[in-house]
């Protein structure tokens, strides 16, 4: 059946059983594929994207429930690498292969834009359904503090 | 580096008509203007040309690098322009990156020679050859300018991407076509590590602009016009077989185009990772992934319905009572030694099953044309998928296009080019003319994975003058595919049969058993088991003789030098102590892991109830020489988190010849709060070598961690996963 989306501003409509989850519809309808595949059972993160600016895994979350609302992905967040988090990733060179990156990001915007200033023990709360084989956890820590800082410096 | 850094094209993804056709990503250098998608540069130079297969120089001075390993953020991409650049002496913002062409590899004379990216091969074994095409490049600029401005070449310098000679000077794009017709009368050698200008320095890898906005593009993100997608289930114990099936029930869902029947190629179980299965083909993988859900499948499992966990414990504990193939023998008759008696200890460990789990699930995306066939596969042989996409096919390899994309982890699983996922897809694009993509589910990705294999290890030790070690014995039983050590006898046996200490008297002996479950690589293979077994080891037997664990150690390294500076830097930087209060520790390690010798100090703290908290890490590498600090410090950090997640948390069920924890829900892996900030120091020898970075940090780790339990709590943990032992104190 016909879905209007709107994502990342943009309009969509899409064709898809209403219990499509939306990663499927981003990847594969869209083609927005930022968004990645992971586990299909909301475990590992890398599908997390923003519903109305809260972070959702998309890959259990149906399509449907997203009508009427706003999808913001990876692709989204900024057209030239500007956002804090994203320039913070760059500073510490965080990602390694880089799969599970859109959903750190992802997390950790949402979190920033909920939390002025978090705590170690926020980001390791908000960051911990987002899983990163390579073993990047201690630049991602650090980068968020950092994004904190260029976020920071950007109102001033 | 520039914070501004703009993407102003999508790295893009696309498929070219006609010879030499492929994916190409191309990256300028954090700090340049743009990422950009570099037509073929290895057919048709924008506006330059090539001087050999690994490099083009355009007019306006860029230099691109063509790469043929494949980069899963270990750096390849980066480290060989890197040690190109430097020969050539070029400046590193002028230079970008791109895959290498395989096609034009496999049929103009492998030009590039090697292709894999594994075991950190790329600048430790392939630098030769790599800095070779740069360092030959730059003498053909200078000879070129040589003949024009009628001057001998040696009074030619060549420096920063400009030539020069007295009064004359140009670029060096002035030159490529003229270099590439330059025969040198003798090839120059590389150059040392003391003339290095960019060599060793810590740059940022360059790919990493493009992983932070989702544009960089992995095998599963190819997308092509008409392409359909594929679900896959094959026989959860492997090598069974698929009884029956009722497409009928599933096949008028929305979207069901297909199904095809995959079938084990018979005699070719070990070579061919292919498994008895069913895939169902559908216009989205969704749609498809459902269908299959929904079809009832029956299996016949086989012969191997009844392995698990318990059958294979069972025959350590009796093969620990036969001797094995002797692997490494120093002095004599250790084990007669031992069992005469006096100061003897003796402990069993075990490590079990672990699994890849990049966390890209794997998949390929083929098309099969009468044309031709292109594929793109998560690989760590860019040259793979198409050898095998010929074999499987009967096709020429000259019809055959490789797209390298970016892999989403890879660590040892990827090898043989994805080999059962690229044959699916081959089959099922054969069958339908339609580029397919297939992708596995987690649970199929784990299940059918290759995974590390389980070791049970008995060591025993005599102990003589002074309390050091005169006899030391181990037998290990490991689980491999068919029984073929095809993780080799060297790494099966690494830091146990190649442990530095000098004890007059050691033989190591090791029991190969056949199991169906297919296994490999695993990054840091073999050293990631055993450094867990032996420096736990170690510590027994320092403590049973009241020695401290690092004076051990650099008593019993004595003479090593790169040992002998692992240790004594861990002694200065880490405030090793085994006087902490009860529920606090301090532990040590140090094992050597493809030429490189890695040490690990752990502090723990132990609540009474038992749990553990990782509160400092600190890792010591003397790898001899260091290109890149930064991207070092990454990798040491990654393979410490990469082995803590496997002793901590991991371990794979096996039951019923099949294994049952397949998604994240039951496999846990270390996730943020757990993991600690690791410091890197760098104790390099003066006279170098070229270890490897990828795979050291692990081994030493949680090695460290469980000696650091031992002071916390007590407790000796000889398996894991830690965290299904007892831990609590009081």
């Amino acid at each position: 059946m016909a879905i209007s989306l709107r994502v990342n501003g943009t309009a969509y409509e899409v064709d898809v059983e209403p219990e499509t989850p939306i990663l499927w519809v981003l990847r594969d309808s869209i083609g927005l594929t930022g968004t990645k595949f992971g586990c299909g059972i909301a475990q590992c993160g890398v599908c997390t994207i923003h519903l109305d600016g809260r972070p959702i895994r998309s890959c259990i979350t149906p399509v449907s429930s997203a009508v009427g609302r706003q999808i913001t992905t990876i692709e989204g967040l900024s057209n030239d690498n500007s956002h804090p988090v994203q320039q913070a990733w760059i500073e510490h060179s965080t990602p390694q292969c880089g799969y599970c990156q859109s959903g750190q990001i992802m997390s950790a915007a949402a979190l920033l834009s909920q939390t002025d200033n978090p705590s170690d023990s926020e980001i390791d709360s908000a960051m911990s359904g987002n899983l990163c084989r390579c073993g990047t956890y201690p630049r991602i820590r650090a980068a968020i503090h950092r994004a904190v800082e260029i976020y920071d410096a950007s109102k001033s | 580096m520039n914070m501004q850094t703009k993407i102003s094209r999508r790295t893009m993804i696309r498929t070219m008509a006609g010879a030499g056709g492929g994916m190409i990503l191309g990256f300028h250098l954090p700090g340049a203007s743009a990422g950009v998608v570099a037509p073929e540069p290895w057919t048709t130079p924008t506006d330059g040309a090539e001087i050999n297969a690994w490099l083009t120089i355009d007019l306006d001075g860029t230099v691109t690098i063509r790469v043929p390993h494949t980069e899963q953020g270990q750096g390849a991409l980066t480290s060989v322009p890197t040690m190109i650049a430097e020969e050539l002496d070029v400046p590193w913002e002028n230079v970008r990156a791109v895959f290498a062409d395989m096609n034009r590899h496999l049929n103009q004379g492998q030009e590039y020679k090697v292709t894999t990216t594994h075991g950190s091969q790329v600048v430790r074994l392939q630098h030769p050859h790599i800095m070779q095409a740069g360092a030959s490049a730059r003498e053909r600029l200078k000879a070129a300018a040589a003949i024009v401005w009628n001057v001998d070449p040696s009074q030619v310098t060549a420096k920063q991407g400009v030539l020069s000679s007295g009064s004359n000077q140009a670029s060096y794009a002035d030159f490529v076509t003229a270099a590439a017709e330059v025969q040198l009368a003798q090839e120059p050698t590389i150059k040392t590590p003391d003339q290095w200008w960019l060599m060793g320095k810590p740059l940022p890898r360059m790919e990493i602009p493009h992983k932070v906005n989702g544009s960089a593009q992995y095998s599963i993100d190819t997308r092509l016009d008409g392409m359909v997608y594929a679900a896959v289930k094959c026989c959860p114990v492997p090598w069974g077989k698929v009884k029956s099936y009722d497409f009928d029930a599933v096949r008028n869902r929305p979207g069901i185009i297909d199904l095809v029947e995959f079938h084990a190629l018979e005699g070719k179980t070990f070579t061919s990772d292919m498994q008895n299965g069913v895939a169902i083909v559908a216009d989205s993988w969704y749609r498809a992934k459902t269908a299959l859900d929904l079809m009832p499948i029956e299996w016949d499992y086989g012969p191997n319905a009844n392995v698990s966990n318990e059958t294979q414990a069972a025959e350590a504990q009796r093969l620990f009572g036969v001797e094995g193939d002797v692997s490494n023998e120093i002095g004599s008759d250790a084990l007669g030694r031992i069992n005469q008696g006096g100061n003897t200890l003796s402990a069993q460990y075990h490590r079990p099953y672990e699994t890849h789990a990049r966390m890209e699930p794997i998949n390929a995306t083929v098309s099969v044309t009468d044309e031709r066939i292109d594929v793109w596969s998560p690989t760590q042989d860019q040259a793979a998928p198409l050898r095998i996409i010929s074999d499987h096919l009967g096709r020429d390899t000259k019809e055959i296009f490789v797209h390298t994309a970016f892999l989403g982890g890879a660590f040892g699983g990827n090898g043989g080019g994805a080999t059962a996922v690229t044959k699916q897809a081959a089959e099922i694009s054969n069958r339908l003319r339609r580029p397919v993509k297939v992708i596995w589910t987690r649970e199929e990705d784990i299940t059918h994975d290759k995974q590390r294999p389980p070791v049970y290890t008995e060591l025993k030790a005599s102990l003589g003058e002074r309390g050091l070690p005169e006899a030391f014995f181990s037998r290990a039983v490991w689980f491999t595919h068919e029984g073929v050590a095809n993780h080799g006898p060297a790494t099966a046996d690494y830091s146990i049969g190649t442990m530095p200490y000098l004890v007059p008297n050691r033989r190591h002996e090791r029991h190969n058993v056949a199991t169906h479950l297919p296994t490999a690589t695993h990054r840091g293979p073999g050293a990631n088991q055993n450094g867990f077994i032996i420096e736990q080891f170690v510590d027994e037997m320092a403590l049973a003789a009241d020695w401290d664990p690092l004076e051990w150690r650099l008593e019993m390294t004595k003479g090593l030098e790169p040992w002998q500076r692992v240790l004594l830097k861990m002694k200065e930087v880490c405030g090793f102590r085994t006087d902490l209060p009860k529920g606090q520790g301090m532990g040590i390690a140090v094992v050597e892991d493809h030429n490189s010798y890695c040490g690990a100090c752990a502090t723990v703290s132990v609540s009474q109830r038992g749990q553990l908290t990782i509160d400092k890490l600190d890792i010591i590498i003397n790898s001899g020489y260091l290109i890149n600090e930064l991207n070092a410090s990454e990798q040491l950090e990654g393979a410490a988190c990469w082995e803590l997640s496997h002793a901590l948390y991991g371990g794979l069920d096996l039951e019923n010849g099949q294994f049952t924890n397949t998604n994240f829900d039951s496999y846990h892996l270390m996730r943020m709060p757990q993991m600690p900030s690791a410091n890197c120091y760098f104790a390099l020898s003066e006279d170098g070598w070229w270890g490897g970075m990828g795979e050291p940090g692990g081994p030493p780790t949680p090695a460290a961690v469980a000696n650091a339990i031992y002071f916390a709590t007590g407790k000796r943990v000889r398996s894991t996963p830690i965290n299904q032992h007892d831990l609590s104190w009081s």
